[in-house]
């Protein structure tokens, strides 16, 4: 994906609030085309990026480069960068037609060709029909197509979503979440999207970056988020983790002979770069463990089992107290065997284990 | 209780709410009353007539000091609100820094600041400037006039500000517009319920206006409030009726011009 030119590069960037740092040197490079995910936890200066992308404010420090151009010191209206609010930000004064048409309204265009484009948006966001309605007569899907209309009028460079869909209830957020992506790869326009849901995350991005505290912790595709989290935080923030504590028995190249303090001894990928020693601690999905009758890498008490419709749950007693859970397919008919209590044998799914960054 | 509790249904509310209604419009009511009366005085009916505001038109001093009101007040309203716009854009399209709400109190000074104290301030200003300038015009009334409109002009535009959705203008900029476009195709039609509110305010404060201009006006600048003034001293005769019945009908006129102008825009 990063092969192509990047459309979007930021450079240590930084950012702060009289005490409070917003953007903490954070650097990542956006490709062309590309359904890019900023995801992180409320707070995380998500939002500040964009903004310092769209312009509306400025960095303390660090290069915002579009197109290899460093954009970072120009007025939003100088950028060929467009935004998607969140809250829409529809001029309730105009009709669904005249907010489509503003952008290149603005630019100058000529008449004939913003009643094309207009219209051709309005086809694209499929709402024809609403052309000359005010915008304060849309339900809030609607809305939210004008607002997408609006900011892809004027073909931008990079498109600019922050949490676009957090205001629509669950079922229209699924439909516009295809939506979302139909027109990504119909207009082929790189599209930089903020979310704190980490399943919009993994199902539309090509690539999600991870953000806590003002800085990318990980930028991957969504498997080699989900698979191979680099560190405990990015681990526990997508998806469900389970963590093992441990001791570092032996290191073989990109895999580490691991000593769990609940007993018995795992293989565990090892992130590029880190070279631990001593305490360790393994990660590892709940659905990338198995039960076995006997072997297996460690043994537990089963405590609970929940049934969860697809899946059932199984949380496991470790020896050294801490809890483990398991996730089983279901299958039609089929009834879970054992009572809580009894002794279970629990292995890994081959390369499941890592150690993670703590 | 099945109603929901409301002031309405407290004991004695309607009684208390039309003796307020009553005390408010009673004299109003009056006073148009007896602008129709065709008697001498003020005290007695005695059958319908116009003849106090054929008076009162055929009255040259009279209707030199409407139109002088009515020069005044729209001139100073206008500039009022041009100020205030621009006061309350500077003072909401700005990150609080220390001072600010100084300046909205300095800005505000006509409304706490005894107007009889502005009066004799701007009388010795202008006293001198006259003396130094020779210039006696109506430019001294316009400029008190405007200062003291600012604030009224200032409150209704500063409140539609306040309540409007900074994103809008953000958004504007981001499609493209310059810092003037953005004002011209997005601030100023979502303002300009509040510019209009202000621009009424300004002018029916300016047309009421006794005490200043009472002090800073040059000899013969009667306004119609300072000649009905002057009137009093003399003997009252129902043209003040008559004249105040006008003046009534042209506050009437223009605040329901600008409502209706309002309620059409939004
Ligand atoms: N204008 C501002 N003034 C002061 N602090 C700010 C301002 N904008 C953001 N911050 C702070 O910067 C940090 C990052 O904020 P930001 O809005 O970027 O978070 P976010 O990741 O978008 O969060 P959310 O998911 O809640 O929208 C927060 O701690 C926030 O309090
Ligand atoms: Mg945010």
């Amino acid at each position: 994906m990063a092969a192509a030119a990047p459309a979007i590069e930021v450079l240590d960037l930084a950012k702060s609030f009289g005490e409070a740092r917003a953007l903490d040197g954070v650097s990542v490079s956006i490709g062309e085309n590309e359904f890019f995910t900023l995801l992180g936890p409320s707070g995380c200066g998500k939002t500040t990026l964009l903004r310092m992308i769209a312009g509306f404010d400025f960095p303390d420090a660090g290069e915002i480069r579009l197109h290899g151009r460093d954009i970072a010191g120009q007025p939003p209206f100088a950028r060929p960068v467009n935004t998607v609010f969140q809250n829409y930000a529809l001029f309730p004064h105009m009709t669904v037609a005249q907010n489509i048409g503003f952008g290149l309204e603005m630019q100058g265009k000529r008449h004939t060709e913003i009643a094309a484009r207009v219209d051709a948006m309005l086809a694209l966001v499929r709402m024809e029909a609403l052309r000359e309605r005010r915008t304060s007569q849309l339900s809030g899907g609607q809305q939210q197509r004008v607002a997408l209309a609006r900011a892809l009028a004027p073909q931008p460079r990079v498109l600019l979503l922050d949490e676009p869909l957090s205001a629509l209830d669950l079922k229209l957020r699924k439909e516009m979440q295809g939506e979302l992506k139909r027109l990504q790869l119909e207009t082929g326009i790189t599209f930089i999207f903020v979310t704190h849901d980490q399943e919009e995350a993994l199902t539309m991005s090509d690539r999600v970056a991870v953000m806590s505290g003002g800085r990318i912790l990980q930028v991957g595709t969504p498997r080699e988020i989900y698979d191979s989290p680099r560190d405990r935080f990015v681990a526990d923030f997508i998806g469900e983790a389970n963590f093992l504590a441990g001791e570092i028995a032996g290191i073989e190249g990109q895999h580490a002979r691991v000593r769990l303090a609940a007993g018995g001894t795992v293989e565990a990928g090892l992130p590029a770069g880190l070279a631990p020693n001593g305490r360790a601690t393994v990660f590892v999905r709940p659905e990338h463990a198995e039960l076995r009758a006997d072997g297996g890498d460690f043994r537990g008490k089963l405590d609970r089992v929940v049934y969860f419709g697809t899946d059932t749950h199984l949380h496991i007693r470790l020896a050294d107290g801490s809890d483990f859970v398991l996730r089983q397919q279901n299958s039609p008919g089929g009834h879970f065997g054992l009572d809580p209590g009894a002794e279970v044998a629990v292995a890994f799914k081959p390369g499941a284990a890592r150690v993670l960054r703590d | 209780m099945a109603r929901p509790h409301s002031v309405r249904h407290q004991r004695g509310f309607t009684f208390v709410a039309l003796l307020c209604f009553f005390l408010l419009y009673l004299p109003m009511a009056t006073m148009v009353v007896f602008a129709f009366n065709a008697g001498n005085t003020l005290g007695d009916l005695d059958g319908f007539s116009l003849r106090w505001f054929r008076a009162a038109w055929q009255n040259d001093q009279i209707v030199e000091a409407l139109l002088r009101s009515l020069t005044v007040a729209p001139v100073a309203a206008c500039l009022a609100t041009v100020a205030a716009t621009m006061a309350a854009l500077a003072t909401t399209r700005t990150t609080p820094y220390r001072g600010l709400a100084a300046k909205v109190a300095f800005l505000n000074q006509p409304l706490v600041v005894p107007e009889i104290v502005t009066a004799v301030a701007l009388l010795v200003v202008f006293a001198r400037i006259k003396v130094w300038t020779g210039y006696t015009g109506l430019g001294y009334l316009i400029a008190a006039h405007t200062a003291f409109c600012i604030p009224f002009a200032y409150l209704p535009i500063r409140a539609r500000l306040e309540t409007m959705d900074l994103s809008l203008e953000r958004a504007a900029a981001d499609l493209y517009a310059r810092p003037w476009a953005v004002f011209r195709w997005i601030t100023l039609p979502l303002l300009w319920p509040g510019i209009l509110a202000g621009f009424m305010l300004a002018f029916v404060v300016s047309l009421d206006d006794v005490v200043i201009t009472e002090f800073i006006k040059s000899a013969g600048q009667e306004t119609l409030p300072t000649y009905m003034l002057g009137q009093l001293r003399r003997n009252v005769t129902p043209e003040m009726n008559a004249i105040s019945t006008v003046f009534l009908a042209i506050s009437v006129a223009v605040v329901s011009l600008f409502f209706l102008l309002n309620r059409k825009k939004t």
